[in-house]
């Protein structure tokens, strides 16, 4: 059982990488990769953020959303599941909100650490992405809690990746209409053609 | 103040959403395998971004600014739903191979961009123009995408046979890399480069100068 788990956690790092292979949150990705201390600390947001609302978004689908999961309030067949999207994004809009008030109150310097990057998560496709694919591939709850973490793990692994490699960069001598953007993209496509080698792993 | 043309055809290639702007790419390289999924994702994202921009530059005056962000965010949820129901009413198989990124037109910075940027302080009429124009200027980088992808990938366009493959008896050995997700990268990574060569104003400063090398005599 527990293979099982560490098996998905693995998946959800290298294999399926939330940036590299599906290229979510790649807006945030590239605009906010060009120091690795900034980089890893929106990456530990992203993990804390994708932990929680993840398993969250899983209750809510199962407990409410799902066809014919209102039975437990008398309403047997009702199907609400294309609500999904407006209640998953409103449960990522107050999760971010919530967390950002507890770590103002309790953690004060893991919120000025994160500050900035809180309220930018709520936008980034990553977290409304892992939620849509916890719900294609019918994660139970604790599935979905592992694996939530584990795209938050491999989404911060990315960006300090290309942070790393954007902060040498910098010094090296790019033709002008490639300097900046277009030089990143392609650096993003090695990293993720790097990557892709971790496919033919088989757990 | 900017005129209706402008709002419309800036975007296209002067301000480009994925080339300059920076907005959009997440769900914009993972459909572009094949040109009938491009489309459609086209499509619905013109649709998305138009009408949000229509109806949060409706609402404007009347929302305070303290939950606009929630406001926006139930605006395009609500028309991606619209969206999304539609595409599996008319067009299933599309909208199953198109899986998770319909519903993250949500989060596609571009509708949320044009609607804080542009919607929040112009009228409903230049608003439209302008989710239109911009969700235009994506379709077209993502439509060229599509049209190298797909013919040197799997030697066809829209389905139809455009190079014969190997495989089938022709002449064309299929670049299997223009399937996987890295080649969309580079590919945007040159057209960048292309527009920054025809367009010298959008080419960025650099962050470091690099010295001339030094002749051996200076050396010495």
């Amino acid at each position: 059982m527990l293979e099982h788990y560490i098996g998905l956690f693995i998946r959800a790092v290298f294999i399926e990488n939330m940036a590299l292979t599906f290229f979510l949150g790649m807006c945030t990705f590239i605009a906010i990769s060009k120091k690795v201390s900034t980089a890893i600390g929106l990456g530990i947001a992203v993990v804390v953020v994708l932990g929680i609302t993840v398993p969250v978004n899983n209750l809510i689908f199962n407990n409410l959303l799902r066809d014919g999961a209102l039975a437990w309030a008398g309403f047997p067949d009702v199907d609400l599941s294309f609500l999904g999207y407006l209640s998953y994004i409103g449960v990522i809009a107050a999760m971010v909100q919530i967390l950002e008030m507890f770590l103002d109150r309790f953690v004060p310097f893991l919120y000025n650490a994160l500050g900035v990057f809180l309220p930018l998560i709520t936008v980034n496709c990553a977290i409304l992405g892992a939620s849509l694919f916890m719900i294609e591939r019918d994660y139970t709850f604790a599935e979905s809690t592992v694996f939530g973490l584990g795209a938050g793990v491999g989404w911060a692994l990315a960006i300090t990746a290309l942070a790393g490699v954007r902060e040498k960069l910098k010094y090296s001598d790019v033709p002008e209409g490639l300097r900046g953007l277009g030089i990143t993209f392609i650096a993003v496509g090695l990293i993720s053609l790097c990557f892709m080698s971790f496919g033919g792993i088989d757990i | 103040m900017a005129t209706p043309k402008e709002v419309l055809v800036d975007p296209i290639f002067n301000n480009n959403p994925i080339a300059l702007q920076v907005l959009g790419i997440c769900s914009a390289l993972a459909v572009t395998v094949n040109m009938s999924t491009t489309l459609v994702m086209c499509a619905a994202v013109i649709a998305v971004t138009t009408l949000s921009n229509t109806a949060v530059s409706l609402v404007r005056n009347r929302v305070p600014s303290s939950i606009r962000i929630i406001v926006q965010m139930t605006i395009i949820a609500s028309l991606v739903i619209v969206v999304d129901q539609i595409l599996q009413a008319v067009a299933y198989d599309i909208s199953k191979s198109l899986s998770v990124f319909v519903g993250l037109i949500i989060t596609n910075c571009i509708v949320m961009g044009r609607a804080e940027a542009f919607a929040m302080q112009n009228g409903p009429w230049l608003s439209a123009l302008d989710g239109f124009g911009t969700a235009l200027g994506y379709s077209v980088m993502l439509v060229a995408v599509a049209l190298i992808r797909e013919p040197l990938g799997s030697g066809t366009l829209l389905g139809f046979e455009l190079l014969p493959r190997v495989a089938d008896g022709g002449w064309y050995q299929a670049n299997g890399m223009m399937l996987l997700a890295p080649s969309a990268f580079f590919i945007i990574g040159l057209f960048i480069w292309a527009i920054r060569v025809w367009k010298k104003d959008q080419i960025e400063e650099a962050e470091y100068e690099i010295e001339p090398n030094l002749q051996y005599k200076e050396a010495m």
